[in-house]
């Protein structure tokens, strides 16, 4: 009975074609405001995901209770793979969530996909938002209008081996021209060691060069940018960076290829006097050899006593366009991005607070936390929101200009202007 | 019986639809399963069509072959097509010759050492090329590998050169595609008369030369599919590349046609131009194997 069905589907399906386009979903906004019934929630599987659930079930059985008649159906999904989940509860509305977790720089273009419901309004009126970090808040704007609420921020700043900096009388570095000359002192004394491990394919761990040199991804507003990956500043920066690839620091033929996790892994192994990690690899670091025998301070910026503006991950908790439970998701949305809720997830998870006063209160608590809280106090920069910012990031547009460089394939300008040449393309295809 | 027969002889085209209609289940589902993708590809290669598009977010747009002229004004485009092509046919060329060799080799020792053999090859045929290329990446660690530590090249990287990186590659890809080679000619040697074999070597041929002389041409038919089938499998080698070179290789140096239209439009929901390179490989594909096929008809040997 299934195989005729089947196929008679499919005959229908190649007759249907004949109107000659592909398919899209009409993903329209639904006009129904439900205020009872089930709730869906996407929400990202962590390594060691327990604490987070502990805390999130405490906030839907409260949710349940204050609002009589509603059940909330929460579900974790892989991180590998959340991208496939997403398109697919974009192109079939009928599956899809209600409220859903994302990473901050999907943003773009998930609001350029149509699936996520401008909330302005109702931030806006939340007592809680006026507490919101702005880099938190840019990253879940676009074109003015915001798109979710910020759940977690995440910072990178300088780790360095207490140990090894004892032994040859070294200080933590106080400029980005002393982080260079510290991290070459450091290989000279012990060849075995990396004297500050850095990755040809880390992007994040590269910005902050070019944003403390002045320079910018990109410059613009609104949908409309412009790459200025090119420009003096970033260049100058670009080549602060790439200038630890050699054999006095970091060699090419094996820092080149490197990603962030990379350098992370080389750090905890005892293999780098210092690494740029972010406070979410502080567990990785822990649980490996240089245990107790590290130190995090802020990345320095040019000057001395200045901070590298570092690039602001993390994850927001948005609502889906297509739900039909308008007021309760975006209620549901506030709870799970709470003071008090971002709050315990830090003591359950380590996730940073997007309030600075939270993160203030954390900080005291946590000594470890304090140069993260440092320099995102310092000013933290983020990616273009826009669209075009997914398409360069897989493209490896940066990844692609540092390599060439490092490999010695081509000048910091030729790289660069190649590169801008790329991304100005994507900002143009993807508007 | 005899009204049925001469009432069908009385309307021909029943002569003439007969065996269409004996082929038509298979037609109905190799049209619905081969063509109408491929009809679908096809389509989506000529509109802007991205995710926004999938949902709904923004119209659909007809762009002609705008995706294509994109491609192929794109610098990037020609100089992977030719690492492809190059690399693709020093894949095939050494998997056929592995596959041959340890083939006759098969045929040539003991039960021990062929079940053996025969073991250690379907042990890499079957071992998933995620897998394979993880291990195949370890043993060449410039830190922990010990293909280093025997050959002595202390922490040499075999992933930063650009050759080296394709020839790490071609190992792997030669190590997990030789099996099926080696078995299918295996097969077709057992299925050569024992007398033709014998009578060669009474004549004093070379092991080389019985191979020349005797076997390949018998064996032709098979060495003509395994030809064909390896080079669509090497034509579009994936994840050996993605995996052992990190997505491409030290500045995108070991991209090769699959993996370039993954990073350039499936990883960021471009599927037109994604389809776009799609329809330029099946055609590439395509007249390679119909070249090869038309190169054999020319030779008198019919398939």
């Amino acid at each position: 009975m299934k195989l005729p069905s089947r196929l008679a589907a499919l005959l229908a399906a190649a007759a249907v074609v004949t109107a000659c386009a592909p398919q899209t979903s009409s993903n329209s906004s639904s006009e129904k405001d439900d205020k009872s019934g089930t709730l869906r929630v996407w929400l990202f599987q962590e390594v060691g995901n327990d604490p987070k659930a502990e805390v999130v079930d405490s906030v839907v059985t409260a949710f349940e209770k204050a609002h009589k008649g509603t059940k909330v159906d929460v579900e974790y999904i892989p991180v590998d793979t959340r991208a496939q989940r997403v398109k697919a509860a974009f192109n079939d509305p009928k599956s899809a969530p209600d409220v859903m977790e994302f990473g901050n720089t999907d943003t773009a273009g998930y609001v350029k996909d149509g699936g996520l419901l401008d909330v302005t309004k109702e931030f806006g009126a939340w007592n809680e938002s006026k507490d919101t970090d702005p880099t938190a808040k840019t990253s879940v704007t676009v074109d003015g209008k915001l798109y979710g609420s910020p759940f977690y921020v995440g910072v990178r700043a300088l780790y360095y081996r207490t140990d090894v900096f004892k032994e040859l009388g070294l200080q933590p570095p106080k400029t980005m021209d002393e982080l260079a000359t510290t991290a070459r002192k450091i290989r000279a004394a012990k060849p075995d060691l990396y004297g500050l491990v850095v990755g040809g394919a880390y992007t994040y761990g590269a910005m902050p060069f070019v944003w403390a040199n002045g320079g910018e991804l990109a410059t613009g507003k609104g949908g409309d940018y412009a790459s200025a990956i090119d420009s003096a500043a970033a260049q100058k920066g670009i080549k602060a960076y790439t200038s630890l690839f050699g054999d006095d620091n970091c060699p090419a033929a094996k820092c080149a290829g490197m990603g962030g996790n990379d350098t992370i892994t080389a750090f905890a192994a005892g293999k780098a006097g210092m690494a740029i990690g972010g406070d979410f690899s502080h567990t990785a670091v822990e649980a490996g050899k240089v245990k107790g025998e590290y130190a995090v301070v802020p990345l320095p910026g040019v000057t001395a006593g200045s901070i590298a503006p570092a690039f602001a991950g993390g994850n927001n908790i948005g609502v889906l366009k297509s739900t039909s439970h308008r007021t309760l998701a975006v209620d549901l949305m506030e709870q799970l991005t709470s003071k008090k809720t971002q709050a315990a997830m830090f003591d359950a998870m380590g996730f940073l607070p997007t309030f600075a006063d939270v993160r203030q209160q954390v900080a005291a608590k946590n000594p470890y936390v304090k140069p993260f809280a440092q320099t995102l106090a310092a000013g933290t920069k983020f990616v273009p929101a826009s669209p075009a910012w997914s398409q360069i990031d897989s493209q490896l547009v940066l990844p692609t200009m540092l390599q060439e460089i490092i490999a010695g394939k081509k000048s910091v300008a030729a790289a660069s202007e190649e590169a801008a040449k790329k991304m100005n393309s994507a900002f143009g295809s993807a508007g | 019986m005899i009204r049925g027969l001469s009432r069908s002889s009385s309307r021909p085209w029943r002569r003439w639809s007969g065996p269409w209609l004996y082929l038509a289940p298979a037609l109905v589902i190799l049209g619905g399963l081969l063509l109408y993708p491929i009809y679908q590809l096809g389509l989506i290669s000529l509109f802007h069509y991205t995710q926004a598009q999938v949902s709904g977010g923004e119209p659909t747009r007809f762009e002609g072959f705008g995706n294509y002229s994109a491609l192929f004004s794109d610098g990037e485009f020609w100089s992977v097509l030719l690492a492809t092509v190059l690399f693709a046919a020093a894949c095939v060329a050494s998997t056929l010759a592995v596959g041959c060799a340890l083939a006759v080799l098969l045929t040539r020792v003991r039960a021990v050492p062929r079940l053996a053999l025969m073991l250690a090859a379907l042990g890499a045929w079957a071992t998933p090329a995620v897998t394979g290329s993880t291990v195949w990446l370890f043993l060449f660690d410039p830190d922990f590998g010990p293909v280093n530590r025997i050959l002595g090249l202390g922490d040499h990287s075999w992933t930063y050169g650009r050759f080296s990186a394709f020839f790490l590659v071609l190992l792997e890809v030669v190590w997990c595609s030789f099996p099926f080679v080696m078995v299918t000619v295996y097969a077709g040697i057992r299925a050569v008369p024992a007398e033709v074999l014998e009578a060669a070597a009474l004549d004093g041929a070379s092991q080389w030369r019985i191979w020349r002389s005797v076997l390949a041409p018998m064996l032709r038919p098979i060495l003509t599919v395994v030809t064909i089938q390896s080079v669509i499998w090497d034509f579009k080698v994936f994840t050996q590349i993605y995996v052992m070179t990190g997505g491409g290789g030290i500045a995108n140096q070991n991209l090769v046609l699959n993996v370039y239209a993954y990073q350039q439009a499936f990883a960021s929901s471009q599927y037109s131009l994604g389809a776009a390179i799609g329809i330029v490989m099946l055609l590439i594909l395509l007249a390679v194997t119909l070249v090869y096929l038309r190169l054999l008809r020319r030779q008198g040997e019919e398939l």
